[in-house]
């Protein structure tokens, strides 16, 4: 190995793992302070390791708030939203995909410009109606909107396109209905797709703060972001249980990283997931 | 022959809608009633001083709150307007530089095949998989003045950091900072995906040109994925825009209003302060802003995205 190129790999990694530290510094704090006592958060110097770690911050966490009900209401939340959105997308991108009808062009269009609304606008009325009905601290007002997911429809359009359409007529030779080529042809051969999209919805929903902050008040329905930024304003300084409940509102989606990161890729290359 | 007709009556438009309906049914549903309808309730709801609590579908109700462009016109009229959208943009001025130039370096540091380079790529994501609450709860906490781990780092190399989120100066560069930092693997990996579909001859032919490191990443790694920067300016500008859960936590829009932006108006106006009309009102300007900026923007892409690859 020549000077140069060792100096160059020193270099790489030098960068590298800076970056890394970076990133990851902030979550090594989190940790270590939500080991804390409530003394040891203001000790002067501070302590980097806590000299007396303590789970009390996890306690408070759990005594005082429901918070074993707002990761199941997180998970709940995010599993049916998440199902929702395939179903949903991939039956409208089946049809924009492999059904000719008048009209398919434009209005795939049109879904494709809903995307351009921003939130904020729809936020009000759609707050107001769920009012009218009754819906607020229901957590179907949560997912209910992951029956319309343009960007999911527009990926899985992508996606359907690609497979020719001999498949399909093999299986109408054989005298199946549309539903069942949808069901039993379509859907097996979009299986990689349909695993990123599942990926990046059940991410978003996990994630998601604006819509279930004006929906769950209820402190039995939240879901973790909601609970969390609750937890915010009660215990405003007491970084040990607002760090605590940081990690814990971590772990699911850390894992599921962990074990569909191929998944998690595609996604973003994909462009699927709002940071 | 059986097959051929059916697919000949496929054709035949009418059947096709009969045969599409059933499985557009679910999202037109949604279209209707998640994006269009709001979209033209808010309309009307900007035109009024309603209050969000009096009901909607009262008969009078249009007529009796009805305000024409009063609404539109406060806004526009408000110092606190002017003062909001320069908070927004000295925001997105910091922030789109910033995130472009950390996630260039992030891809960059991923295209290597390097030993180890997956272990990076995780560690590079494992801040976009954090919720924005808790990112939020965790900066807070480090960007604590005199407790926090930040000001202690730097004290031990003999800096007195600021009061970050607490000091009007310093609290809209701090949420910069943690959003470049929250964003940088997500934007990175994006990038990335352009930076390894450029083709390795261009980079052979420039070696045998004796072309350097520093001249290959400006004279071809950038100009051949202009398309993905492009479409990372496009999508970072509109997030930019709508700004909101790290302000929420971290500063409230305090100190003293530095770091009000839009959102976080539109929120508080229309469920702290119950003002749907003026909310609804700034949520259409909001809308605006972001259409004509994008439009900025695709027009302006003609001058220096490249699609020859």
């Amino acid at each position: 190995m020549t000077l140069k190129r060792k100096g160059s790999t020193l270099l790489y990694y030098a960068v590298a793992i800076a970056v890394a530290i970076v990133a990851l510094v902030p979550f090594v704090w989190m940790v270590s302070t939500s080991l804390k006592s409530r003394g040891a958060l203001m000790s002067i110097p501070i302590e980097w390791i806590p000299e007396e770690p303590t789970l009390d911050a996890y306690r408070t966490v759990f005594e005082r708030f429901p918070f074993l009900r707002t990761v199941g209401n997180s998970l709940f939340i995010s599993v049916t939203y998440t199902l929702i959105t395939l179903l949903s997308a991939s039956m409208a991108a089946f049809a924009f995909a492999k059904i000719r009808f008048r009209g398919s062009g434009v209005l795939l269009g049109l879904y494709l410009a809903t995307m351009m609304i921003p939130t904020q606008v729809t936020m009000i009325p759609l707050f107001v109606v769920m009012n009218q009905i009754g819906l607020i601290n229901h957590y179907s007002s949560v997912i209910l909107p992951s029956i319309f997911r343009p960007f999911a429809v527009f990926m899985l359009v992508q996606q359907m396109r690609t497979i020719p359409g001999d498949y399909l007529d093999a299986a109408r030779v054989d005298g199946a209905s549309t539903f069942r080529i949808y069901r039993q042809v379509m859907l097996p051969l979009c299986a990689p797709t349909l695993a990123t999209l599942a990926v990046t919805t059940f991410m978003e929903s996990w994630n998601d703060y604006l819509w279930p902050l004006l929906m769950l008040t209820d402190r039995t329905k939240m879901t973790l972001p909601i609970a969390l930024s609750t937890l915010n304003g009660q215990y405003n300084t007491e970084y040990n249980v607002l760090m605590a409940g940081s990690l814990i509102s971590m772990i699911p989606i850390v894992l599921i990283y962990v074990f569909a990161q191929k998944y998690f890729q595609n996604g973003i290359i994909a462009g699927g997931i709002k940071g | 022959m059986v097959p051929k007709t059916k697919r000949v009556k496929h054709r035949r438009s009418q059947e096709g809608l009969l045969h599409a309906f059933p499985f557009l049914l679910p999202s037109l549903l949604g279209l209707l009633v998640f994006s269009a309808l709001p979209l033209v309730i808010s309309a009307f709801i900007s035109l009024t001083d309603w209050n969000g609590l009096d009901e909607l579908l009262a008969p009078g109700m249009f007529q009796e709150h009805f305000v024409g462009l009063d609404n539109y016109k406060n806004i526009f009229a408000s110092k606190e307007f002017w003062q909001v959208l320069r908070n927004t943009c000295y925001y997105i001025v910091l922030y789109i530089p910033l995130m472009l130039i950390t996630s260039l370096a992030v891809a960059q540091l991923l295209a290597k095949k390097r030993r180890g380079v997956t272990v990076f790529r995780v560690i590079y994501y494992i801040p976009v998989l954090t919720s924005w609450v808790a990112a939020s709860l965790i900066w807070k906490s480090v960007l604590s003045p005199q407790y926090g781990a930040l000001n202690n780092l730097l004290a031990l190399v003999g800096i007195e950091g600021p009061g970050w989120l607490l000091d009007e100066t310093w609290a809209m560069p701090a949420i910069v900072l943690v959003s470049v930092w929250k964003d940088m693997g997500f934007f990175g990996l994006i990038l990335l995906s352009g930076m390894v579909s450029i083709n390795p001859s261009y980079y052979e032919a420039a070696s045998l040109d004796g072309a350097g490191a520093w001249s290959k990443f400006f004279r071809i790694t950038l100009p051949l994925m202009s398309p993905v920067i492009f479409y990372v300016l496009i999508v970072s500008l509109i997030n930019a825009f709508q700004l909101f859960p790290q302000i929420m936590i971290m500063t409230d829009g305090g100190p003293n209003g530095a770091t009000q932006v839009m959102v976080e108006r539109i929120y508080k106006y229309g469920f702290r302060y119950y003002r749907m009309g003026y909310a609804s009102a700034f949520s259409w300007i909001l809308f605006v802003i972001i259409m004509i900026c994008t439009f900025i923007q695709m027009k302006c892409q003609k001058r220096w995205v490249n699609y020859d690859t």
